[in-house]
């Protein structure tokens, strides 16, 4: 097996040394009754060419986004990955070390976490980030749990705007803990009020910019309210590339900011792995999940870098952390601050502009067919509109023309029969103006 | 010993490199993007035009910028990473490119399932490997890492509690050996810790268990093979007993490595087990993620599983997505957005296929070989924690330095200077100044015998004495040397902001407030 360097000399001069007869006896702990039942119907090893095939014709089966127009969205974005960042992030050096245990020997990586870290709190706007989180769901769940440590309240309330696996996960995260997650009904319209039901057991208030189904919204009053009553506000952002062009979080009064860093940290990859952001208030630090890279100096006095204030962590805390996060999402947060620097501060502004602007394209073209209502009035990349038949199988149609015609918002929500007609659409810079006009002949054709 | 200085800085191949906001050329950037087709913008009153602060940098200066970054690091590429508990085996780049197939990378999580039936059978499929290796009934595919998985088979567990009344079951037991994440997930999921204690063969005391156990109690977490590098040879009679008190046996699978194509877990009795694909299936560890934690659960415990679900659909398959409905119907609903790790699940698939049921085996007997090898060629200077046979770890307590001034943290970070990552310090905190080594299967005799030889040779220094200025004086040769920790922790500095003249009322700082 071309993975394992020892040979059958190698071994049998190791076993000497330890003075054991064979491996087996190795495992003499093992109860004989588990290794003599232990049999297993699984296949030998197999050449390198041999997976490629197996594994080739798998991946021959999905219609990938690159071999058909795509307008998908909904938390997961299509954008263009520069064949720089993805060589450097396969540099073995990234790509193969651990998390920085040992900082003289890992000031690659947590250099580079303390640019990430740097990075999402500028175009969030907020004061400090940590080096990353699982992904935006489960970064939204520790942002409600964080937010119950700094207010020592138990409730939280979660728009109808906001991603339906944030809320989801939040949920299911938070009925462990006996705390009261209300989410309210989707809200396409954009019209739920939710100043109106904040409460003073509120710990937090969670939205989106932009919203599930496109809306631009100014949170400032929200936020206002929520301070007035002692509550946070959590607002959640699944396409940070938007933070390019709209009003970033920090200046609505948002406290915590999540969000998945996907859309500029390479390939969709059905949806995982992502990278949870997570940044907040300085004041709010020790109450924060994650890893933290700080700066430091050696005993030559050079700058350096560490991880520290770990005392919020696991593995000196134990049940006392701020959560049980070790293994965070390193690898996808160097090619999210990777394609940030390639980008720079005019490349990402340019990068959001022209998502816009295909937005935009697209919005002017779908709402002149017939039937068909675009939702949000202001939106970044993505919008739904309202279909004069049910969405899911207009899709199907459509993939079967070989487009991927946005989400059904259905997928989501199989208790809420009103949202049936519903289509989510996004377009990137990876669209064109001609897949824009395959898509509106394509669905004129099935809407007909 | 004082190194000679440079103008610069450098020191040869090792180049002093600037945070990119100190290379800033405004307006540059290493992206050219097309034109923007003309549009009237729909931003509401939501557009801005702050500036952000992003440095501009051109394409050669970001590629210079990260490489010499990368060159900073100690990686498994590069050499010996003992790291015990962390599994730091060869990463194939077989499995790299194979994730990086269109058919894998460029596919959508909310594509129509007639167009992603390949990504479903993938999921399938190494689930299908994960299930027939530990003999379990289900796996569940959603966390994102180990701590992630425990949460989901601690969730699994209060639900399969709560769903037959026993819903006043509020107390998990951790072994005092077990590492931070068990006591933390357990609060997490609503549950008080106890601590259950090690007896002095490094094991999980029985008869201390037995008293534990009672009808308060929901679980017991152990990880096995321990992190004192031992296989619980108990673990039968604990999970009867434990099933006996009518609790769930959750095991931490972080050493499944040791044990895989072994035996099946199964026929341990355990309920739930998480398996960390970065570190079992040699999916890379990326600096410190992602990983995968797949947790395979036992029948009583399968109905309980979060969402979403691949399902076997004739030919074909579906993706049950929304607990309440279909496979789902007891299922406690959804951690993680999308359909988990994805991208890790094929590498960790094309690593299953590629060692196949005969080379895991030879993997875990290869990487209990080199553990029980550095067990015996280094008790000669060192003290062994426990006896042996270990498993895929043996763990060394600091008696051997015992009346010298010099500390396991000095060891590791004179083996920095011998060009080895230092095993895992201080960890399992129930040995004293414990030194963890991991050495995998996929090291070399050769490897070893250097190592071995560097260690020796260290441990012989410190018994010897008056080496104790060297060994506080280590690492020399890196590329920092020891780094002033608590001055990170009192005045921290988590990000960078620009000096004062720079700030011209568009800093950041201002931005934030």
């Amino acid at each position: 097996m071309r993975y394992l360097p020892l040979n059958d000399t190698n071994r049998r001069e190791m076993l000497a040394a330890i003075g054991a007869g064979s491996v087996d006896e190795l495992f003499r702990d093992l109860p004989k009754a588990a290794l003599a039942s232990a049999k297993f119907k699984l296949p030998n090893t197999a050449s390198e060419i041999e997976v490629e095939r197996a594994l080739g014709v798998m991946a021959a089966k999905n219609l990938s986004c690159g071999a058909a127009p795509a307008f998908l969205g909904a938390g997961n974005y299509r954008h263009h990955t520069p064949a720089s960042m993805d060589y450097l992030i396969q540099r073995g050096e990234f790509l193969t070390a651990y998390t920085p245990y040992q900082p003289e020997i890992s000031q690659g990586t947590l250099q580079a976490i303390f640019e990430f870290q740097t990075q999402v709190a500028l175009i969030t706007g907020m004061e400090i980030a940590n080096a990353s989180m699982y992904d935006g769901a489960t970064a939204c769940a520790e942002a409600v749990a964080m937010a119950c440590r700094v207010t020592k309240r138990g409730a939280a309330l979660v728009s109808g705007q906001v991603h339906p696996h944030y809320r989801d996960t939040t949920q299911t995260t938070m009925k462990f803990l006996d705390i009261a997650v209300e989410c309210l009904a989707p809200d396409p319209a954009g019209i739920e009020d939710l100043i109106g039901r904040i409460t003073p057991e509120l710990a937090c208030v969670v939205v989106q910019t932009p919203g599930f189904f496109g809306h631009l919204k100014d949170h400032t009053t929200l936020a206002e309210a929520c301070h007035k009553a002692g509550a946070l506000l959590v607002v959640c952002v699944t396409e940070p590339v938007a933070l390019g062009l709209i009003k970033p979080p920090c200046q609505m009064g948002a406290d915590i900011v999540v969000g998945e860093g996907q859309s500029l940290a390479g390939p969709m990859s059905f949806g995982g792995p992502g990278v949870g952001l997570f940044a907040t208030r300085e004041k709010f630090l020790r109450q924060m999940p994650g890893r933290l890279c700080g700066e430091t100096t050696d005993e030559d006095g050079r700058r350096g870098w560490v991880l520290t204030l770990s005392t919020r962590e696991q593995h000196i805390r134990r049940e006392k952390a701020t959560s049980n996060i070790c293994t965070n999402s390193g690898l996808i947060a160097l090619a999210f601050s990777t394609h940030m620097t390639l980008l720079g501060e005019a490349g990402f502004t340019r990068l959001a502009q022209l998502n816009h602007a295909m937005a935009v394209a697209l919005a002017e073209k779908v709402e002149k067919i017939p039937g068909v209502k675009l939702l949000p009035s202001a939106f970044f990349n993505e919008f739904a509109v309202v279909l004069p038949k049910p969405a899911a199988p207009v899709v199907e149609e459509l993939a079967k023309r070989k487009i991927l015609g946005g989400v059904p918002v259905s997928r989501f929500y199989p208790t809420y029969p009103e949202v049936a007609n519903l289509l989510l659409l996004c377009a990137t810079e990876t669209n064109t103006i001609a897949d824009i006009d395959t898509l509106v002949g394509a669905l004129k054709e099935v809407l007909s | 010993m004082t190194m000679p200085t440079t103008v610069s800085g450098n020191r040869g191949l090792q180049l002093e490199q600037n945070l990119i906001f100190e290379q800033d050329t405004p307006g540059m950037t290493a992206v050219d993007l097309p034109a923007a087709p003309k549009v009237i913008e729909r931003l509401g009153d939501m557009k801005s035009t702050r500036r952000i602060g992003l440095p501009g940098m051109s394409e050669p200066d970001v590629v210079r910028h990260y490489t010499r970054l990368s060159q900073k690091n100690y990686s498994i590429d590069s050499g010996f990473y003992p790291l015990g508990s962390c599994t730091m085996k060869h990463n194939p780049r077989l499995n790299e490119k194979m994730a990086r197939l269109p058919g894998f990378a460029d596919v959508h999580p909310f594509q129509p399932v007639s167009t992603i039936q390949g990504a479903l059978e993938l999921i399938d499929t190494c689930a299908a490997w994960l299930k027939e290796l530990t003999g379990m009934a289900a796996v569940a595919m959603s966390p994102a890492a180990g701590a992630h998985g425990e949460l989901c088979g601690l969730m699994c567990i209060k639900s399969a509690h709560e769903a037959n009344g026993q819903g006043h079951r509020k107390i998990v037991l951790v072994p005092e050996s077990a590492h931070g994440t068990n006591p933390a997930t357990a609060a997490l999921c609503g549950y008080a810790v106890e601590a259950i204690p090690a007896n002095a063969e490094g094991r999980v005391d029985v008869a201390a268990l037995r008293q534990h156990l009672r009808p308060e109690i929901a679980a017991v977490m152990i990880t096995n093979p321990n992190t004192c590098g031992l296989f619980e040879r108990d673990c039968i009679e604990i999970a009867d007993a434990v099933h006996e008190a009518g609790a769930y046996f959750y095991m931490d699978g972080a050493n499944y490595n040791a044990i895989v194509g072994r035996l099946r877990i199964a026929d341990l009795g355990v309920d739930a087990m998480h398996i960390n694909l970065h570190k079992t299936f040699s999916t890379p560890h990326g600096g410190g993620g992602p990983g995968a934690g797949p947790t395979v659960l036992s029948p009583k415990l399968a109905p309980f599983a979060p969402v979403p679900q691949v399902v076997k659909i004739g030919a074909g398959f579906d993706s049950e997505e929304h607990a309440g409905f279909g496979t789902a119907k007891q299922s406690y609903g959804r951690m993680k957005g999308y359909h988990g790790q994805f991208g890790v699940f094929v590498r960790a698939v094309s690593y299953m296929m590629a060692m196949g049921i005969d080379g895991l085996r030879q993997a875990s007997g290869d990487a209990v070989l080199n553990a029980n090898y550095l067990l015996a060629r280094l008790g000669t200077e060192m003290t062994a924690a426990f006896e042996g046979p270990c498993m895929h770890e043996a763990v060394f307590d600091d008696r051997f330095l015992k009346g010298t001034c010099v500390t396991t943290l000095d060891i590791a970070k004179a083996l920095i200077d011998e060009g080895v990552h230092p095993p895992t310090m201080y960890f399992p905190l129930v040995v004293h100044g414990a030194l963890l080594m991991e050495p995998t299967e996929t090291e070399s005799k050769q490897t070893l015998d250097k190592f071995i030889e560097s260690m020796l040779h260290l441990a012989r220094k410190a018994k010897a004495g008056g080496a104790e200025a060297a060994f506080k004086a280590a690492p020399m040769y890196s590329p920092r040397r020891r780094l002033d920790e608590t001055k990170a922790a009192r005045k921290p500095i988590l990000r960078w902001t620009p000096s004062e003249p720079e700030a011209n009322g568009n800093g950041a700082r201002q931005a934030a407030e």
